[in-house]
């Protein structure tokens, strides 16, 4: 809720510098993982206005990861593109309509229930669409044109190629941080800052909590849908691992990794976790033991996450300038 | 007897079974949420381990007995070295950074045990004694081994009731679950019972991974596969209750496999609705105290 | 004497066999401070719980400006103007006190579900969070976070709190409790100032701390109403004297 200090800004700027530069120096491998995270990364904001700012730890999020992604299969053609303008606020859409459902009936439980019962939710649709010939079975199903971004005759993009998809995603990402900051300063915001803090006695001052965690549920359920739907217009490629609750436990980490309730600290535990695999992977057969260590040594040694050293890194770096200056 | 009748029967025994391996898995996981208040997404794992160290030893004793007497007490201790060295760190900690711990958890141990024992399935032999079937009808038999394995299971089942429900130490547990700060004050050591709880998770765990092993097979997402089955047992159950496992287990055992038999097209979910709707009904799970 | 804002007739709760409250009748009128009081156990927390909303009642009625108010969620009695403060302190201790007062007003906006201006440009909002904390004295201490407070200001929180929410009755559960000498004659001021323009119904241990604030005393024992009436006269009671304080207290 309160406003950055001026260190912590001047690098969040910068690091957007950086993002946009980037393409610049980068082989097209670099570019097409920066995009990946990216779109991990707003996922991860997604389950950070959930579960930092509002208090509710979901573990079934993946699920309208791969609502957004199945919506893109299911408006795609098979021997022609969808158009971008009318599939992705679809995937939206269909994405908010199940948090909606959903929502409603998760939401009467707390703690590790609720925990346990968005997982049941994720798993459900896991099975659902694993058994579902249409979308493909367990194997998955192909896209196999990228989303069609013409408008009236003029494509401003053209999705297939790389960098105008790295663009494309980078400002998706920059925009929902900036919704989400705004959304948060808001009056509903807020309340769901209250809400994770101290429900009941928000109650008791005269708040009608419940749809304002259905709201909250909503809007994250949505903005996951953004990024399954990004996510298949890059792989051209859907499964229903996407709704499983792998994803949804790696996105989870992501977040608490990154630094709950800060917005930006999920988008440095998807670039940590992302580049940490990558390098791990290169080196390695067996990655995930050098993972699993590092994610046991952050929560022993890092207990708000890497935002919380990168505030005080940075901080420090500044008061370190500021006495020279 | 019509062979209809004699199916339906097995698929009860069936269900029965899997759901008694299922409760000595959740029972250890129910009493390390509710006595130690973690919340251990590892548990999987030590199942996962005991059976592939039973199965290392069975195929160098050639015994399974012989290799479950090593196996179980091995991996206690290795359940307890873990306890001292990093599950010490997370008990006053928010239920998240558990969960974050205990996720790098299994990533370790999935990797130590790709790395000791590779990445195969391997069966386990049925010991010798108990590998024959009882003829039920000219068309089904069941195998005996399965009826051992729920024998086992019922009887320790029935020695965790004893131990927690009549026996002093089963007390100190049981007041250790509901005011930590009593017990102390009592002169009791909390962090012993903690250590004596855990390790019996443990053992319980790895115990279960041993003797499904001749059934069930022994590979790499075994771990995973029964944990968050586990979990769900708990949950309906309601945390902390080794009655509500043992009935949240036969539960699931029987809904997962009749769904399986009867209802192939939504069998994966069967378990999923069957949480979501006692949860809609009850929402701290059957016999769960609000926390 | 007026109707009163809050009429409470036969009111009970149960908790399984446990009959916390029982058959309570209780007449509460604007700038009216009426102090309830009793030992531990005697329902007194109960019974603010049961007309806050926060527990069902079992049985009886609560009547809100001659509207029948029982078995209501929390959420809709506080909308109503009912709003109640707690005995252990509830603040939100990251937020500063300016915020906490600010949240609590932000509960009279039409809706919160408002996405776009920042919450801090609402005027009216701003204002009775400020109003509030200069009524209760923590102006100066707007910007201190409220777990940065000592006891007795977090106190003051509380209760400017429940006043940024504009409400016409104050539940007030036992505010002065942990408190010093000092600071408990303060409070008491500031929640008999109050009372001006509200109508109060004040939970409270100790009878002789409210005496000479309270405009009607209720003594409650076991659940029930012993007695009820002005300060003096519920003082002088015998029933009262045997029940509660246990010895004969000398005239004044």
């Amino acid at each position: 809720m309160h406003s950055y200090r001026l260190p912590v800004k001047l690098f969040l700027l910068l690091s957007l510098a950086a993002l946009i530069l980037f393409p610049s120096v980068s082989s097209k491998f670099y570019l097409q993982l920066f995009s990946k995270i990216m779109i991990l990364a707003i996922l991860a904001m997604s389950l950070d206005l959930l579960a930092g700012f509002t208090g509710l730890i979901s573990l079934g999020h993946a699920a309208f990861f791969g609502l957004g992604a199945y919506t893109l299969l299911l408006m795609s053609p098979e021997y022609a593109a969808a158009s971008l303008w009318l599939s992705l606020p679809a995937a939206m859409t269909v994405a908010a309509l199940a948090a909606l459902v959903i929502g409603v009936l998760v939401l009467r439980s707390s703690g590790v229930y609720f925990i346990m019962v968005t997982l049941a939710f994720g798993q459900m649709f896991f099975y659902y669409v694993t058994g579902a010939r249409r979308f493909g079975g367990s194997d998955g199903a192909y896209i196999y044109f990228k989303p069609d971004a013409t408008l009236a005759g003029w494509a401003p993009i053209q999705l297939s190629n790389n960098l105008h998809f790295y663009y494309f995603v980078l400002a998706l990402m920059v925009a929902v941080y900036l919704l989400l900051r705004i959304v948060i300063d808001s009056p509903f915001g807020h309340v769901i800052c209250g809400i994770r803090v101290n429900e009941n006695r928000m109650r008791s001052l005269g708040f009608p909590t419940f749809r304002y965690k259905l709201v909250a549920f909503m809007i994250a359920g949505a903005l996951a849908g953004l990024a399954g739907y990004l996510d298949a217009a890059q792989y051209g490629f859907v499964s229903p691992e996407l709704f499983g609750w792998r994803e949804s436990g790696i996105v989870l980490m992501m977040v608490i990794l990154g630094g709950m309730g800060t917005l930006y600290g999920p988008i440095l535990g998807a670039f940590a976790l992302a580049l940490l695999q990558e390098f791990f992977a290169d080196h390695t057969k067996h990655w995930l033991l050098p993972m699993g260590l590092f994610i046991i040594l952050a929560v022993l040694v890092l207990p708000r996450g890497i935002s919380g050293v990168l505030e005080r890194l940075v901080v420090w770096g500044w008061n370190l300038g500021a006495r020279r200056a | 007897m019509s062979d209809k009748v004699i199916f339906f029967l097995i698929q009860v025994l069936n269900g029965a079974q899997y759901g008694l391996l299922l409760f000595l898995v959740a029972s250890g996981l129910t009493l390390i949420f509710g006595v130690m208040r973690i919340i251990n997404l590892a548990h999987g794992s030590f199942y996962m381990l005991g059976a592939y160290l039973a199965f290392s030893f069975a195929e160098r004793t050639g015994n399974l007995w012989l290799a479950m007497l090593i196996a179980v007490p091995l991996t206690v201790l290795i359940g307890l070295l873990l306890e001292a060295a990093l599950f010490r760190f997370l008990y006053d900690r928010d239920h998240l950074y558990q969960v974050l711990l205990t996720y790098g958890l299994i990533l370790v141990l999935e990797e130590v045990r790709s790395i000791f024992f590779g990445d195969d399935v391997h069966g386990v032999k049925v010991p010798d004694f108990l590998n024959f079937s009882l003829r039920l009808t000219p068309a089904l038999s069941y195998p005996v081994y399965r009826l051992f394995m729920s024998a086992v299971c019922v009887a320790v089942g029935a020695a965790l009731y004893i131990f927690i429900n009549h026996t002093t130490v089963g007390m100190s547990v049981r007041a250790g679950a509901l005011n930590r700060e009593m017990v102390q004050s009592l002169g009791i050591d909390i962090g012993l019972i903690y250590r004596l709880v855990f390790a019996l998770g443990v053992a319980l765990a790895a115990f279960a991974g041993m003797i499904a092993a001749p059934v069930a097979s022994v590979f790499p997402g075994m771990g995973n596969q029964i944990l968050i089955i586990s979990f769900v047992v708990v949950v309906i159950g309601g945390i902390g209750s080794v009655k509500g496992a043992f009935i949240g287990s036969l539960l699931i055992g029987l809904a997962d496999t009749f769904g399986q038999v009867y209802a192939r097209e939504i069998s994966g979910m069967t378990i999923y609705l069957l949480m979501v709707l006692v949860l809609l009904w009850r929402p701290t799970g059957l016999f769960g105290r609000a926390t | 004497m007026p109707e009163p804002v809050l009429r409470i007739q036969a009111l009970s709760k149960n908790f399984g066999g446990l009959k916390a409250v029982r058959e309570v009748c209780l007449d509460l009128h604007l700038s009216e401070l009426h102090a309830v009081i009793g030992p531990n156990g005697a329902g007194k927390s109960t019974l603010i719980n049961v007309i806050s909303g926060e527990l069902h009642p079992s049985g009886g009625s609560i009547r809100y400006e001659g509207r029948e108010i029982a078995g209501f969620p929390a959420d809709r009695i506080a909308r109503l103007g009912i709003v109640r403060s707690y005995q252990k302190v509830n603040v939100f201790p990251w937020f500063t006190a300016l915020e906490n007062c600010r949240l609590a007003a932000q509960s009279r906006l039409k809706s919160s579900m408002r996405f776009f201006r920042p919450a801090r440009k609402y005027a009216e909002v701003n204002d009775a969070a400020e109003r509030a904390l200069a009524l209760t004295g923590l102006a100066p201490r707007a910007g201190s976070f409220a777990s940065a407070l000592s006891h007795g200001e977090q106190r003051q929180l509380e209760i400017a709190m429940t006043v940024a929410t504009s409400p016409r009755v104050l539940l007030l559960d036992e505010p002065l409790a942990g408190m010093g000498a000092e600071e408990s004659l303060q409070l008491l001021a500031l929640i008999s100032r109050l009372s001006a323009d509200h109508a109060i119904l004040l939970v409270e241990h100790d009878m002789d701390a409210v005496f000479s604030v309270a405009r009607v005393l209720t003594v409650m024992v076991n659940g029930r109403v012993l007695e009820s009436g002005p300060p003096e006269v519920v003082r002088r009671s015998h029933a009262v004297q045997e029940a509660y304080l246990g010895k004969e207290e000398p005239a004044p």
